[in-house]
């Protein structure tokens, strides 16, 4: 038998897309349903789970299984269901209030249990569903329809946090960087253990160009490092520059001035997660912001592979179960 | 066997208290297991402090365990004690009160020193109180004394030495009580086996508290009681968690499913995980969320990809699983939430019992939420009300509660084996795969209005849920008036409907007289008894248990109308009673007790008569 050659239309759902015009949405959605026939996985054994927010309506476009679930708690029904359904290739489609604010708590115990299954995290350090209001990641002093005389929370940053939670697999790319993007979600999915993708991603209602330094090509050569695993770490429009680690911090160089031996190494596999936690610190404007694979380290132990392994060892140690020995184990007595 | 008299009774009805850390819970398990395997009927009820270790010596450190044992069927664990053992003035102070006139009171004098009298707060020794000594047969043993010297060749510290006295003053009441060691000497091997110092001082520990009751010319007599005329059959016994556990087990089986139980500790729900744990060579997978509402999502989840998903907890954590119910509700998987009550409001009276989660459970949701209820009545019958809940899940595709409670959970009963294969199955069928140019339609419903379990996996079958209405049979988000209407009121049909495949209400007693006693969940054995006490006075009292309170048996309206008048005793202020009045407009009466304690069986019967007619029954 021949497996069916799918195509991105396969994945559309016969669901109109309901997003603003100009979203940065439809880029990840089109990056998506290009990537999914790549992967080789069925369509209905695919399954997207989401929690609430604009990001969150992505299942109903997608023809696979899915579910819209409730704020911030999609990693725990993709948890649940990946627990009993190994089988499956789970995706959690979530955004920046959703996985960070209302649903920090799970998103931190996704990935410290290592849970097979992909995050896709649309950064758009806004509330766009509910009209306006700051997020975890919005920009300290940003002026939003909460914070009138600017926002005093200082934001958080989801690859921090996810370094912090030792998550084996930390990406980020950019909704306009649709090659990017596409590479980095199959990079994502190919990995086995919980996945975390940051996306940066225009609200072009009510947060329009927050990221454009990162999301406009002209400007994206001077303030975002491309990360190539074994790869020196240079940017800028004719790649005249790069980083170089001085004592225990990251330093920008002009090529011109230091020779390339000098220069930091990305290593993505590096089981130690203190260079790339230096990585996910840069901040623009201080800093060039990097996108791509951060860290992605193989043969971490799976909480779904583990929840099943120790049913099939208790099965080997005791049988299967049987209610009748269940009911007559410990002391029993008969009555005539 | 004792060579002293023997005297014979048809019950005891013990109470052993002591500090927190005294071992009084291990005692009275021990008591209860060895009491149902002479083939006694058995109820028992611990209470202890919501603190691991509460301040040593003090009144609220004292924690207890009552059982009693006895040759006829019994349902409570008793009202007043026969005999009392207490360890210490505290203990001693906060349980007399329940001890009947010329009952038994055993107390450890060695824990009644004068830093012990400060500690229970009480100014002088009360073992030297003439009320006590008039009112009670009280015999002083030095516990802790005899037991070290019991346990001197053992080599043990003092510390591990006094430990032991809890097996001392087992010992004397397996004497007192005519108890066979044989069972507590095969625990000592199985629990400290490993350990041959400790089981050999704690098996010498309770030889000596045999031998002291045998010997010291202190005791005069023994009591005997004689097996319990049972249902033939063989029994074992079981507590209502454990109960609530292998019921959901066996559904799993019954069912042909896996079981996934998501859960995040909380008393007195905790001990369902511990249980359930130790079974996943049934294929039980357990997961111990972050919180409650990851526990409770994570089934969720796992009832979407085709499992049978359970998650359990008490009040508190239920008000947090309840968004994330309205979602189950909306998309209509099967899934079991176990909330075992405590008393409430808030963190309230942990490790206490009370009935005030039947509202929560009712309305606890946004929007119109209807789900069923289900609650047990007795430890045993967790086991069948486990069944019960996952067979209702499935036929109509919608999270079922089962309402149980602290009183029920803790405390235990001899429990007939079921015959495995006498269970009926329960059965499931997923949609197979579909036609690739048909469209699948999620939503579309059969006779019970439930709609199909696709799951993940099946080709043809992709389709998406969520908590945003649904278009009626295509599952498609829909904000149509209309729809919303049509989808409300199915989902509401859906579960009243389920009166019409559940038994009808049965009635102890004649079906129409004077009163109708109506209750639910862990009263049963209290109301039971104290009816049964007014039918055998003469008094035309009859007892309806409900253990379907939503949707309700079918027959409960003309019920409640064929009495005239209808007494609702609850565990808390009324709430069985509002949902009666309002659906039947009948009258009922309320008695309500929250105070953390279950119904003794006297102040029903009192409850009782004052709503009978004055006239004494010919």
């Amino acid at each position: 038998m021949t497996l069916p050659i799918l195509k991105a239309a396969d994945f559309a759902s016969d669901q109109d897309v309901r997003w603003c015009p100009g979203c940065g949405d439809y880029s990840i959605l089109a990056q998506m349903k290009k990537v999914l026939p790549d992967l080789g996985v069925p369509r209905e054994k695919t399954v997207f789970i989401s929690g609430i927010g604009c990001s969150s309506r992505f299942p109903y476009y997608m023809n696979t299984y899915g579910m819209h679930s409730i704020h911030g708690r999609a990693p725990t029904f993709a948890t649940g269901l990946k627990a009993t359904r190994p089988d499956l290739m789970v995706w959690v489609i979530t955004g920046d209030g959703d996985a960070l604010s209302i649903g920090g708590n799970h998103f931190i115990h996704v990935l410290r249990r290592n849970v097979d299954l992909n995050i896709v995290l649309f950064n758009n350090r806004i509330y766009g569903l509910t009209k306006g209001q700051y997020s975890p990641t919005t920009s300290e002093g940003q002026v939003t329809k909460s914070t009138p005389m600017g926002s005093i929370d200082h934001p958080l940053s989801p690859l921090s946090v996810a370094l912090a939670a030792e998550a084996t697999f930390v990406a980020r790319s950019i909704d306009a960087h649709v090659k990017h993007l596409g590479m980095v979600l199959k990079r994502a999915a190919e990995h086995k253990g919980t996945s975390l993708v940051e996306v940066y991603q225009n609200c072009n209602v009510f947060n329009d160009g927050a990221m454009a330094y990162a999301q406009e090509r002209k400007q994206r050569a001077e303030n975002v490092v491309e990360l190539e695993h074994g790869k020196p770490l240079v940017f800028g429009k004719d790649s005249e520059k790069g980083i170089r680690l001085v004592g225990n911090h990251l330093q920008v160089v002009e090529r011109s001035e230091v020779p390339d031996d000098d220069l930091l190494i990305h290593d993505e596999k590096d089981p130690n997660p203190s260079i790339q936690m230096m990585l996910a610190r840069m901040r623009y404007p201080e800093m060039p912001e990097p996108i791509g694979v951060l860290r992605d380290v193989q043969n971490i132990a799976t909480y779904d592979d583990q929840i099943n392994d120790q049913v099939t060892q208790a099965r080997q140690a005791r049988g299967e179960g049987d209610l009748q020995a269940l009911f007559t184990s410990g002391d029993t007595w008969v009555v005539d | 066997m004792t060579n002293k008299d023997v005297k014979s009774v048809t019950g005891i009805t013990v109470r052993l208290a002591g500090d927190s850390g005294d071992g009084m819970q291990l005692l009275g398990t021990q008591l209860t297991n060895t009491s149902a395997l002479a083939g006694n009927d058995v109820a028992t009820f611990p209470d202890f402090p919501a603190e691991i270790r509460a301040p040593r010596g003090t009144r609220a450190g004292v924690s207890g365990f009552q059982v009693q044992f006895a040759k006829e069927e019994i349902f409570t664990p008793g009202d007043t004690l026969d005999a009392l053992v207490v360890m210490n003035p505290a203990a001693l102070v906060t349980n007399i009160g329940d001890l009947r006139k010329g009952g038994i009171l055993i107390a450890n004098e060695d824990g009644f020193t004068e830093k012990d009298f400060k500690l229970a707060k009480v100014d002088a020794n009360p073992l030297e109180a003439t009320v006590i000594n008039d009112s009670y047969r009280l015999f002083r043993v030095n516990m802790t004394d005899l037991t070290r010297k019991a346990v001197s060749e053992h080599g043990l510290s003092p510390k591990v030495a006094d430990r032991c006295k809890n097996f001392f003053a087992m010992g004397l009441v397996y004497w007192l009580f005519g108890r066979s060691l044989d069972p507590t000497l095969r625990f000592i091997e199985a629990k400290f086996g490993k350990k041959p110092d400790v089981a050999a001082a704690n098996e010498a520990a309770l030889r000596a508290g045999w031998a002291y009751g045998e010997t010291t010319e202190a005791f005069g007599e023994s009591y005997q009681v004689e097996a319990a005329e049972l249902e033939p059959g063989t029994y074992r016994n079981i507590m209502g968690n454990q109960a609530l556990a292998w019921g959901l087990v066996a559904a799993s089986k019954l069912s042909n499913k896996e079981l996934f139980y998501g859960t995040y500790p909380i008393t007195p729900a905790s001990d369902i995980l511990h249980e359930l744990t130790k079974h996943k060579n049934f294929g039980v997978r357990t997961f111990q969320a972050e919180d409650e509402i990851a526990a409770v999502c994570a089934t969720i989840g796992a009832a979407f990809g085709g499992t049978m998903a359970v998650t359990a907890s008490s009040g508190p954590g239920i008000a947090l699983k309840a968004e994330a119910m309205g979602l189950g509700m909306m998309l209509e998987l099967p899934m079991v939430v176990i909330n075992v009550q405590r008393g409430g409001p808030s963190t309230g009276l942990p490790t206490k019992t009370e009935q005030s989660d039947l509202l929560q459970s009712m309305f606890g949701r946004n929007g119109e939420s209807p789900l069923p209820i289900v609650a047990p009545r007795s430890p045993g019958d967790c086991f069948d009300m486990a069944i019960e809940a996952w067979r209702i899940a499935v036929e109509c595709m919608v999270p079922v509660m089962i309402l149980s409670d602290g009183y029920i959970a803790n405390g235990s009963e001899p429990w007939k084996l079921p015959e495995p294969n006498e269970l009926s199955e329960i059965k499931i069928e997923h949609p197979e795969a579909g036609e690739p140019d048909e469209p699948f339609l999620p939503y579309l419903r059969d006779e019970n209005l439930s709609r199909p379990w696709a799951i993940p996996g099946t080709e043809g079958l992709m389709h998406r849920v969520g908590g945003l209405e649904k278009q009626h049979e295509t599952g498609n988000v829909s904000y149509d008036p209309a729809n919303h209407q049509l989808m409300v009121q199915t989902r509401a049909n859906k579960v009243a409907n389920i009166a019409q495949r559940i038994p009808e209400q049965d009635v102890v007693g004649e079906t129409s007289g004077d009163l109708l006693v109506v209750s639910w969940g862990g009263t049963y054995g209290a109301c039971l008894t104290a009816v049964r006490r007014c039918q055998e006075a003469g008094h035309r009292v009859s007892h309806a248990h409900i253990r379907y309170l939503n949707p309700l048996p079918r027959n409960i309206g003309d019920l409640l109308k064929s009495f005239d008048r209808v007494l609702v005793p609850e565990l808390n202020t009324g709430q069985l009673r509002m949902l009666l009045r309002s659906e039947y407009l009948v009258d009922c009466i309320g008695f309500n007790k929250v105070q953390g304690k279950p119904f003794s069986v006297s102040e029903l019967i009192e409850a009782i008569e004052k709503h009978l007619p004055s006239a004494v029954p010919a």
